[in-house]
């Protein structure tokens, strides 16, 4: 069943780098992440990588299969034929620290940014009641991995790094998406959502949605809604208000 | 040493999982200054991957839960191995801990009546795993993870400086402890980015670098599961106790081969999932021992109803403690009712409706579907053995997690004694929270007993630390030969999974001493190419020390205790021994880089009103007569 591969992984730093070819042993059901691995163990110990679980659990491994922003451990390889030239390179919208290794700090820094949720100061610890159809909107966005694929997909910052400081970025969209459907969180986020994180910028072109390796409706349950209310609150504050005091009650 | 980076802590956190987040937070409130250090990245730590709940009496679906019946379960599930005091510690603050993250901003899946709901799971006699979903390990990480943020939020509004009480050091791996005298002065680093080295001077160091599965060749946890922090607390002159006791979980995927080990959560079967052998059998019924006689049902028809009706039916021995259903599987499967790829089928499509499956175990349902083309809810799965969790760990005192070198403190997976032999799937995350907090909490109080006579550490140790971190730039081998770490790394799997695994015997753990005495000559040979930036060969070789340490640890103590018990199987000892029951064994290195000793001490006894808990018929079963007098 195992048949050689033909890989091209980018390898390099800041200052440059090149695709280099590979020939690698593919078995079967395995990973684009083995294959890596198998290469680190035999013929590039030295190849830069991130991983943790292997199970598409931590988000760390992510890069670009093919173009096309993936995780590497959740990519098998009889989706590709098995003559195909395969190509690995790193995160397009992150700067290169080593190979497959980007400086994702861009989304620490944005996470940092985003007010945290706050809690009902009536509200003991053991008190807090919920009903589980209205934490559901908010525990779809939180089944984010962080694996930033959809940070380095979307076109407003992937090849137009003088957008970044403007704009948050569809997983930090979400965040502010998911903290407004919270059903005990105590602020208001639209207006944040557009004045500070960008929400105006995002044209809802769904390329996030297409890349979240953990399905998650960006787009349609996140930024669209968002983007509805927050013109809804332009006009009458009091829509928001209202909203807020029936889905506590 | 022109590019050593200094920094100065109250407290240095290493781990930034469940345990060391939390005992940050802790260090945090107290107002000490307080670095958090981490292998990986903010947020990936193997927390992340925990899958069925945390464990917590609150009593939300089924009001008779108690901390008291918690204590019991956990106690029964150790074979009464178990530190009782961090039990009882553990089974009375858990509820609390898991409130507090709603507090944080957690969204748990939720009861009819608005509160959190609880799952059933393995050994739980209630339903008692807060959980959501499949997922609960991400939802425990990220809460911990926005409660860092939001205390540095409010530091940069106080403060001016976000970075000024609490800073995440991510991709930097601690090699070595530094000390002064007896106490902790800080620890040795090396950026994982730049390969520079890093120097934390504190008076006060948290170990909370979770496992050590890395060593078996068949196991659910990943890279970082070097065993760091218990060969660290090794180097530093503290003890580790109950190193024998290693779980095997029970499901692990057996296919595709890239796959073998990853987890299949143990909601499956509290969910309802069954196990059946090539003939179609549900076996479990065979294996239920003696001792759990009395808890378990005796018939498939008594086990079905006990999901609608748990108070008058016994629970499905399908939901015996992990160590049970392991070696229940690895017997089936020596038998040879095994399944086509050598384990045996975990079936829950003919036991819930299809969209209920997808519902409560999404992420289970992708991971087969994705990696081995395998939809759950039409077909059954094929599961066997992982190595999971080590319930052996840094000695500690249960009440402010301190070890026996002052200034060192362990929470977490890398802390022994709160499960005994055997640990009860959701005890991890609970254990992480209310120990994280502890540990925080200890620390602070040391550091402020202090007052301004802090230890600090010598040049001298530094000079070494980097000597020893470069080792592998150039290897010492006489002949000029250079191992790849790689290899050392695989066949150091190999001899943990085939010689000191699931079971042992006397002859095997011996050739396994033997052998790892082999290959620390071989890892003291691992050399690299390249140069210091991201380069994971240089990691490996460096990780592999430690990886050592820790599995002749495990094998010392493994071939030293004749008996079978929890998560230590000997073939050629198969009965629980009372007299083996009272005693921890404990490792400890009395040189550094000496040879590493083992000595019996007592395991701390039960006090009687915790004892009172359990009928004498049951007692009788772990104790011996003068114990029970
Ligand atoms: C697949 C899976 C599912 C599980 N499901 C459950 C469950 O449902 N319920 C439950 O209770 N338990 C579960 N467990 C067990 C539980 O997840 C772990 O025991 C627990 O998360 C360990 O947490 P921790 O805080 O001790 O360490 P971890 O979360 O593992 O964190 C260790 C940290 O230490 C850091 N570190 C390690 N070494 C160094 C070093 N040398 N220098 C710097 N940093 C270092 C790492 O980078 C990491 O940040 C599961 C485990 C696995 C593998
Ligand atoms: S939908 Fe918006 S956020 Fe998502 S990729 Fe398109 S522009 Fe970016
Ligand atoms: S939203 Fe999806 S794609 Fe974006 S970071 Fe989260 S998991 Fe990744
Ligand atoms: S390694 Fe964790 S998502 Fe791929």
């Amino acid at each position: 069943m195992s048949y050689d591969a033909h890989l091209r992984v980018w390898r390099g730093d800041a200052e440059g780098g090149e695709l280099v070819d590979f020939t690698v042993e593919v078995n079967e059901g395995e990973v684009v992440l083995d294959i890596i691995h198998r290469l680190q163990a035999t013929q590039a110990p030295d190849l830069a990588v991130r991983w943790n679980c292997k199970a598409g659990k931590c988000g760390s491994c992510s890069a670009e299969v093919n173009g096309r922003p993936r995780l590497m451990c959740m990519t098998r390889m009889n989706t590709f034929a098995a003559g195909e030239p395969i190509s690995i390179t790193p995160m397009r919208a992150f700067p290169v620290i080593r190979d497959l290794v980007t400086d994702v700090s861009f989304n620490y820094t944005k996470a940092r940014a985003v007010p945290a949720f706050s809690p009902p100061p009536d509200l003991a610890p053991g008190e807090y009641r919920m009903s589980q159809v209205d934490v559901e909107r908010s525990q779809e966005f939180r089944k984010c991995i962080e694996c930033f694929l959809c940070q380095d997909t979307c076109h407003v910052v992937r090849d137009h790094e003088e957008n970044k400081p403007a704009f948050a970025g569809p997983r930090f969209l979400m965040r502010i998406a998911e903290l407004d459907m919270h059903p005990l969180d105590a602020l208001d986020r639209k207006r944040q959502a557009q004045d500070d994180f960008g929400l105006g910028m995002c044209n809802i072109t769904k390329c996030c949605t297409e890349v979240c390796p953990e399905h998650i409706k960006i787009t349609d349950n996140a930024l669209i809604p968002m983007k509805e209310r927050v013109v809804d609150r332009k006009y009458d504050p009091l829509v928001w208000l209202g909203s807020k005091i029936l889905r506590r009650s | 040493m022109s590019d050593l980076e200094r920094h100065s802590y109250d407290i240095v956190v290493i781990g930034a999982g469940g345990a060391g987040l939390r005992a940050a937070i802790e260090a945090r409130e107290h107002g000490l200054r307080t670095a958090i250090i981490c292998k990986s990245l903010f947020g990936k730590a193997h927390t992340v991957m925990a899958e069925g709940g945390i464990a917590a009496s609150m009593g939300n679906v089924n009001s008779k839960d108690s901390w008291q019946v918690h204590f019991r379960d956990t106690l029964r599930g150790g074979k009464f191995l178990n530190n009782p005091r961090m039990a009882e510690l553990h089974a009375k603050e858990a509820p609390q801990r898991v409130w507090e993250l709603e507090t944080y901003g957690a969204l748990f899946d939720r009861t009819p009546d608005g509160r959190i709901s609880q799952r059933n799971f393995g050994g739980h006699e209630y339903p008692r795993l807060a959980h959501v979903g499949d997922r609960t390990g991400l939802e425990l990480i990220r809460t911990l993870q926005q409660k860092i943020v939001s205390l540095q939020q409010d530091d940069e509004r106080e403060l001016g400086d976000a970075q000024a009480r609490l800073r995440v050091f991510s991709e930097l791996t601690v090699t070595e402890l530094l000390k002064d005298g007896d106490a902790i002065a800080g620890a040795f680093g090396y950026w994982r980015e730049s390969g520079r080295f890093v120097q934390f001077e504190a008076p006060a160091v948290v170990l909370a670098t979770g496992g050590i599965g890395k060593s078996f060749k068949v196991t659910s946890n990943s890279w970082e599961y070097t065993g760091d922090g218990h060969a660290l607390a090794l180097r530093a002159g503290a003890t580790l106790i109950n190193m024998e006791f290693v779980q095997f979980h029970p499901t692990g995927m057996v296919w595709p081969p890239s796959v073998k080990g990853i987890l299949v959560t143990e909601s499956v079967r509290g969910d309802g999932g069954v196990l059946r052998n090539s003939e179609g059998k549900r076996f479990m019924f065979e294996y239920v021992p003696e001792v759990f006689r009395a808890q378990y049902a005796a018939s498939e028809a008594e086990a079905d109803r006990w999901y609608d009706d748990p108070e008058n039916n016994l629970r499905p021995p399908e939901l015996l403690p992990r160590d049970e259903v392991a070696r229940a599987i690895n017997s089936e499967v020596k038998a040879g009712r095994g399944s086509p790829h050598g384990g045996v089928f975990l079936d829950v499509s003919t036991r819930l409706p299809a969209d209920e499956i997808r519902r409560r175990l999404p992420s289970m349902y992708h991971q087969f579907k994705e990696l081995a083309d395998v939809d759950i809810t039409a077909e059954p799965m094929e599961v066997g053995p992982t190595a999971h969790y080590v319930m052996g760990g840094v000695e500690v005192d249960a009440d402010t997690a301190a070890c026996v070198v002052p200034g060192l403190f362990a929470a977490g997976e890398v802390a022994g004694g709160m499960h005994g032999s055997n640990r009860l799937g959701g005890n991890s995350l609970s254990d992480l929270l209310v120990f994280g907090r502890r540990a925080g909490a200890g620390a602070a109080a040391y550091v402020e007993g202090l007052g301004e006579r802090r230890p600090t550490s010598r040049e001298q140790d530094v000079r070494a630390a980097e000597q020893d971190a470069l080792a592998p730039f150039r290897p010492p081998g006489e002949d000029g030969s250079v191992e790849n770490p790689y290899t050392v790394h695989t066949d150091l799997q190999q001899v943990m999974n085939d010689l000191v695994g699931i079971i042992r015997r006397e002859g095997e753990i011996v050739e396994a001493l033997e052998r790892l005495g082999l290959l620390r000559e071989r890892a003291r040979r691992a050399g690299v190419e390249g140069h210091r930036q991201f380069n994971p060969g240089w990691h490996l070789a460096l990780d592999l020390r430690n990886m050592l340490d820790v599995s002749q640890c495990v094998a010392r103590a493994a071939l030293e205790r004749r008996e079978s018990r929890g998560g230590h199987t000997r073939e050629d000892h198969p009965a629980m021994d009372p007299t083996w029951r009272g005693v921890n064994l404990v490792c400890a290195q009395d040189s550094p880089g000496g040879p590493i000793s083992l000595r019996r001490q007592p395991v701390p006894t039960i006090h009687p009103d915790l004892l009172a808990l359990f009928d004498r018929a049951e007692l009788a079963k772990y104790l011996t007569p003068q114990e029970l007098a």
